[in-house]
C-alpha cells in the first residue's frame, strides 16, 4: 500500500521489539467473536491513475460544462488562482488546529486577519474564526441571542434562505424555543406590520437576511428599529459576501451570522463553505466557535493564541456556548486570501460588475417575463415569474447547456411560476441574451414544451 | 542544548507583519474584465443601501499576498514536515491525489441545486462512500450531512431523542464516561439531555457495575469512544451493549478512534445504534489548520426513519436523487448536503487502499503505537498497563517530581522537531501525554520520536529549567495566553 512507510522487514522488528509474534496478538483485546474474517466489501485497491479517471467520469456525469443563472446561497464568482497555489502549501493544509502556538503562528495570524476584516466589512466589532457554514451560523447566533437575552422565541423571515430555516427548526425544537416567522410584502422585503405583530415580551431575536433569498435588500434601518424596541436582539443572515463591496452592512444587527463562500470558496456542489459570526465586543462570552487575539511572548514579541476558551467544549464540557470543535479552517484561509487579493476598492469594483450585470439581465428579462419585487433594491438575484413553468423552461435550457434560474414554488408554492434568477460578474451577456430567448422561444413556437412528456421531470 | 537532536536543524525564517500593515492606496491584485453590459449608476439602483467605503481593507500587489502567505505558512508545523502525534486527532498522511480529485471541473463547480439529471455523478460519488462507511462500520443506513464530528454527534443524539419520542418518551439523560472528549456532553446539552457522567474502572474501560447501577429507562443512550481515549478497546462491550438494551437505551459510539478498528472489527457487530465517523481522521481528508471536517452518522434500520433531509435515494427509473419528504426526520442540520468536497476525499483514499490496504492500515497504526509504548516505557509513567490498541497515554507523574509537567515536555518537544501530543487529555490522567502515531510513521520517524522523548525525560532529571523554559528554538517563545484572555485584542486597528 503506496501510504505506508514500512518494508515487512521494518514490522518484523517492530514486533520483535514488542515482544509480539504477530500483528493478530496486537488484536487480542477485541473479543475474537466479533474480528471481522472477511474482507470489506470496497471497491479493489486502485492505481492513483485509475482513481483520477473514475472521478473524472464522474466530473463529466456532473454539469461539466454547462453556464448556470444559479445562485440561492451558493454563488459562482470568480477565484484567484492563487487562492489554491497557497492553501495547498501543506503547511496550511496539513496542520492541526493552532492549539500549540509557537509552532502554529501562521494559522494563528492568518485567522487573525481574516477576524479583522470580516469586522471591517461587516462593520462588527468581533468576529471569531469560522463557523461550519451559513445556516448553522444562523442557528447558533440565534442560541447566542437567546442566552443573551434570557428570552425563549424566535422571529424569523420567510424571506431567509428556506434550507437556513428548516436548520434553524432542527436546533431550535430540542431546546424548547418557539419559532414564528413573518412574511413578506409586495416588495420581497419584510412585511413589517407582520413583524411588528409576531415579536412578543418572550421574543430573543429577529432573524433575518439581506440581501434577503429573493436578492432583496431589506430595510435595516427599520427592522432594527422594530426589534429594538421590543427589547429584542437582531440577528442578520448574509449568504451572498460579494453584496458588502457595495451594499451598506447591517450595522444596526447585533448577530451577523454569515457565509462566506462567495469569497474564493468553490461551489463543490454544497460544501464544504465557510460561516462565520460576527457581533459586538459586550457580547463576546456568549460566542461560539474558536477566537484568535493578540498578544506577546516572554521577550515581548508579538504572536497570537486561541484565547477565550473558557467558551468552549474542551474546557467547560456541558456548559459550553456550543459542541462546535473542528471548523472550516482551509476554507477560511482562501476567503481570507480572496479578501486580500481584492481588498478596499477590487470588492468594490467586483460587487458593481455583478450589479450591473443583474441590472442588465432584470432588464432583458422583463421583456417576457415579470420582474416581480421590483419596488425594493436589490444585489445579484431577482425573481422572474413566467406564463410557463419554470421546470420546462429549464428542460429546455439544459438542451443548450445552461442551468436556468431556481423553480421557487418547491419553497413558496405560492409564487407560482417564479423562479430565482443570479448574474454575477462571471455571467456573460450573451448568456444572459440567450437564456431570455429561449424563454421568449415559446411565446414565439406554437410548439410547446407540453408536447414532451416529463420535462418537469426531467429539470428538477 | 545539551542533547542535540537528529530530527531537526535550525534555519532562518522571514519576518512578516501584519498585511494590513503592508497596504497603500493604489496598490491593487486584480483586475476586471471590461464590462460587456451598460454602465449603471449604484446610487440610483440602491440609494440609501449603497456603501460608500470598505474601511482599512488591505490594498497589496500579487506578490506581496504570495509572499505573506508563504512565510506565514513556513511557522507552522505540519504532517508534512514530520510526526503529529496528537492523540485521538489521527494526524495521517493527506494524500494529494484527494486534493487533485476534488478539485475537477465537474466535482468543484457543481452546484447544489442543479437539475439532479446533471448531477449524476456528484450523487453516485455520495452512494458509493455510503455504502463502503455501511460495510467498514457494519451499519445499515448512513447520513454524510454533518459538517464535522461534533455535528455529526448533534445529528445522532437527535435521532435518538426521536427514536425514544417514537416510543412514547424521549428519555431525559446520556450517560458519558469521564474519560470522553468534551463534544460529547456539550452535544448531549445542546440536544437538551442532562449529562451523567459514567465513571471507569481501574483498568480504563467503562465500569460495568456502576453502569448497571445508573442505567435506567430515564438514559437515552450512552456515549461511547471505542476504543476510548485511553486507546483501550471496552473488551465487555457486548456486556455494555445489553445493559443498555435491555432497558431500551441506545449505544451511541463516538468514531474518533475508527483508525483502530477498520476492516479488523465493526461496531455494527459489537452492538453500536448509532455512531459517527470523521473523514478528516480516519479518511485522511486534511486537518487544514482546523478544518473542514465531515462527521457521517451511520445507524442500525430502527433509526433510519429519522434520518436528516434530504436522505439519498435510488429512484425507481435507477437514477439517484434526494427524498425530502419524511414524516418522522429530525429535519436538516445544514444547508445543501453536507461537505461534499470531503466525501471525494474519502472515498479516493478508501479507492487508494482497497480492503487489504485498509487492514494493513489499521494493524500499522496499532503497530506503531505500541512500538512507541514500548520504547517509552520506564521512562514516562504508565498510569493503566491495559493493552493498547491505536493510542497510547503516559503521564508526567515521574518528570513532575521535578517541577516538569505534561506541557513543559510538549513545549520541548517542539525543539526537537516533532509536533506535541495531545496535553492534559483524557481528564482521567492527571498530567496525560496521549500519543497517537497513526500507520502514517516509519519505524527511523518513530525511533527518532522515542530518542528525543527519552532524551528529554533525562534533561529533566539533569536540568529540568531547559525544559520549562521550552521552546528555545521556534520564531516566539511561549506566549502569555493569561494577558490575551484578559484584555482581548481580537482584531487589527490602525494606530491612531
Amino acid at each position: 500500500m503506496r501510504y505506508l512507510p514500512k518494508s515487512p522487514a521494518d514490522r518484523e522488528a517492530m514486533l520483535k521489539a514488542i515482544g509480539l509474534r504477530s500483528v493478530d496478538e496486537l488484536f487480542a483485546p477485541i473479543p475474537a467473536e466479533y474480528r471481522l474474517s472477511r474482507d470489506l466489501k470496497v471497491p479493489r485497491q486502485m492505481a492513483e491513475s485509475e482513481i483520477v479517471d473514475f472521478f473524472r467520469q464522474r466530473s463529466r456525469e456532473n454539469g461539466e460544462g454547462y453556464t448556470s443563472f444559479l445562485g440561492a446561497g451558493a454563488y459562482s464568482h470568480y477565484r484567484p488562482v492563487i487562492i489554491d497555489s497557497l492553501i495547498s502549501r501543506g503547511e496550511f493544509l496539513t496542520a492541526y488546529t493552532p492549539y500549540q502556538a509557537e509552532i502554529s503562528q501562521g494559522t494563528l495570524q492568518s485567522i487573525f486577519e481574516f477576524q479583522t476584516m470580516i469586522c471591517e466589512l461587516t462593520g462588527m466589532e468581533v468576529a471569531n474564526a469560522s463557523m461550519y457554514d451559513g445556516s448553522t451560523a444562523a442557528a447558533e447566533a440565534v442560541m447566542m441571542a437567546v442566552r443573551l437575552t434570557g428570552r425563549r422565541s424566535v422571529v424569523g423571515a420567510r424571506s431567509l434562505h428556506p434550507e437556513y430555516g428548516e436548520v434553524l427548526a432542527t436546533y431550535a425544537t430540542h431546546q424548547g424555543m418557539p419559532l414564528s416567522v413573518a412574511g413578506f410584502g409586495g416588495d420581497g422585503r419584510l412585511n413589517l406590520t407582520e413583524l411588528e405583530k409576531s415579536i412578543t415580551p418572550e421574543t430573543a431575536c429577529v432573524l433575518i437576511q439581506s440581501p434577503n433569498f429573493f436578492g432583496t435588500i431589506e430595510d435595516l434601518p427599520a427592522i432594527a428599529e422594530i426589534a429594538h424596541r421590543h427589547g429584542a436582539m437582531l440577528v442578520v443572515s448574509i449568504a451572498e459576501a460579494v453584496s458588502l463591496g457595495i451594499v451598506e452592512p447591517p450595522r444596526e444587527a447585533d448577530v451577523i451570522a454569515m457565509e462566506a463562500q462567495s469569497f474564493g470558496v468553490p461551489l463543490g456542489f454544497g460544501g464544504p463553505y465557510c460561516g462565520v459570526i460576527a457581533t459586538r465586543e459586550k457580547f463576546v462570552r456568549q460566542m461560539p466557535g474558536r477566537l484568535v487575539g493578540q498578544t506577546v511572548d516572554k521577550q515581548g514579541k508579538r504572536g497570537f493564541v486561541l484565547t477565550l476558551a473558557t467558551r468552549e467544549q474542551h474546557i467547560r464540557r456541558e456548559k459550553a456556548t456550543s459542541n462546535i470543535c473542528t471548523n472550516q479552517a482551509l476554507v477560511a484561509l482562501m476567503v481570507n486570501i480572496f479578501m486580500t487579493v481584492y481588498g478596499k476598492v477590487g470588492l468594490k469594483e467586483l460587487a458593481k460588475q455583478n450589479l450591473a450585470k443583474t441590472a442588465y439581465a432584470v432588464e432583458q428579462f422583463s421583456k417576457h417575463g415579470k420582474i416581480l419585487f421590483a419596488g425594493a433594491p436589490r444585489f445579484n438575484e431577482f425573481v422572474v415569474e413566467t406564463s410557463e413553468d419554470p421546470y420546462a423552461i429549464n428542460s429546455r435550457l439544459l438542451g443548450h447547456k445552461m442551468v436556468g434560474g431556481l423553480p421557487l414554488k418547491k419553497f413558496y408554492p405560492e409564487l407560482g411560476n417564479a423562479a430565482l434568477w443570479c448574474c454575477t460578474e462571471l455571467t456573460t451577456r450573451s448568456a444572459i441574451d440567450t437564456a431570455v430567448g429561449l424563454i421568449a422561444e415559446r411565446q414565439r413556437s406554437a410548439r410547446s414544451a407540453q408536447e414532451k412528456p416529463g420535462v418537469e421531470e426531467v429539470a428538477r | 542544548m545539551k542533547h542535540m537532536t537528529r530530527k531537526a536543524t535550525r534555519h532562518v525564517n522571514q519576518n512578516e507583519g501584519l498585511i494590513f500593515e503592508k497596504s497603500s492606496p493604489g496598490k491593487a491584485a486584480w483586475r476586471l474584465p471590461p464590462l460587456d453590459v451598460p454602465e449603471i449608476d449604484t446610487a440610483k439602483l440602491l440609494g440609501a443601501a449603497e456603501r460608500k467605503d470598505l474601511g482599512n481593507m488591505p490594498e497589496v500587489s500579487e506578490i506581496e499576498i504570495i509572499r505573506h502567505f508563504t512565510r506565514l505558512s513556513t511557522w507552522n508545523y505540519a504532517i508534512d514536515l514530520g510526526m503529529y502525534p496528537l492523540g485521538s486527532c489521527t494526524m495521517k498522511y493527506n494524500p494529494r491525489v484527494n486534493e487533485a480529485v476534488a478539485r475537477v471541473e465537474g466535482l468543484a463547480n457543481g452546484h447544489p441545486y442543479q437539475p439532479e439529471r446533471i448531477s449524476q455523478g456528484a450523487l453516485q460519488i455520495m452512494k458509493t462512500l455510503s455504502e463502503c462507511l455501511i460495510d467498514i462500520t457494519g451499519m445499515d443506513a448512513i447520513t454524510l450531512q454533518p459538517a464535522a464530528g461534533a455535528h455529526g454527534e448533534m445529528t445522532g443524539l437527535l435521532m435518538v431523542r426521536a427514536y425514544h419520542q417514537s416510543q412514547g418518551n424521549a428519555r431525559k439523560k446520556i450517560l458519558i464516561p469521564d474519560s470522553a472528549h468534551g463534544t460529547n456532553p456539550a452535544t448531549a446539552a445542546m440536544v437538551n439531555y442532562a449529562v451523567e457522567n459514567l465513571k471507569s474502572d481501574s483498568r480504563g474501560m467503562v465500569d460495568i457495575a456502576a453502569l448497571q447501577a445508573q442505567m435506567s429507562e430515564d438514559v437515552a443512550a450512552l456515549m461511547l469512544t471505542n476504543p476510548n481515549t485511553l486507546g483501550v478497546f471496552e473488551q465487555q462491550i457486548h456486556k455494555i451493549a445489553d445493559i443498555l438494551h435491555a432497558k431500551g437505551g441506545l449505544l451511541y459510539m463516538d468514531g474518533a478512534n475508527m483508525n483502530a478498528l477498520v476492516g479488523k472489527v465493526r461496531p455494527g457487530d459489537f452492538g453500536v445504534d448509532v455512531m459517527h465517523l470523521n473523514l478528516h481522521k480516519t479518511f485522511s481528508t486534511p486537518h487544514g489548520g482546523g478544518g473542514p471536517g465531515s462527521g457521517p452518522v451511520a445507524i442500525k434500520q430502527k433509526l433510519e426513519p429519522f434520518l436528516p433531509t434530504p436522505v439519498l435515494v435510488t429512484k425507481p427509473d435507477g437514477a439517484l436523487g434526494f427524498e425530502y419528504n419524511r414524516s418522522q426526520s429530525v429535519g436538516r442540520v445544514r444547508a445543501f448536503y453536507g461537505n461534499f468536497g470531503m466525501f471525494v476525499r474519502a472515498l479516493a483514499y478508501i479507492q487508494a487502499n482497497g480492503p487489504d490496504g485498509l487492514r494493513q492500515t489499521t494493524e500499522d497504526a496499532v503497530l506503531n503505537a505500541n512500538y512507541i509504548r514500548k520504547g517509552l516505557e520506564g521512562a514516562y509513567d504508565l498510569p493503566y498497563s491495559t493493552p493498547t490498541m491505536h493510542e497510547v497515554v503516559f503521564s508526567d507523574r515521574l518528570q513532575a517530581k521535578k517541577g516538569v509537567r505534561t506541557m513543559d515536555i510538549a513545549k520541548r518537544l517542539i525543539d526537537y522537531g516533532f509536533h506535541p501530543y495531545t496535553t492534559a487529555f483524557p481528564l482521567i490522567v492527571p498530567g496525560a501525554l496521549m500519543i497517537e502515531p497513526t500507520e502514517s510513521e516509519s519505524k527511523e520517524e518513530m525511533d527518532l520520536f522515542i530518542e528525543a522523548m527519552k532524551s528529554i525525560a533525562e534533561e529533566v532529571e539533569e536540568d529540568p529549567q531547559t525544559v520549562l523554559d521550552a521552546p528555545h528554538s521556534t520564531r516566539v517563545s511561549r506566549l502569555d495566553e493569561t494577558a490575551a484572555a484578559r484584555k482581548p485584542v481580537l482584531r487589527w486597528k490602525p494606530s491612531v
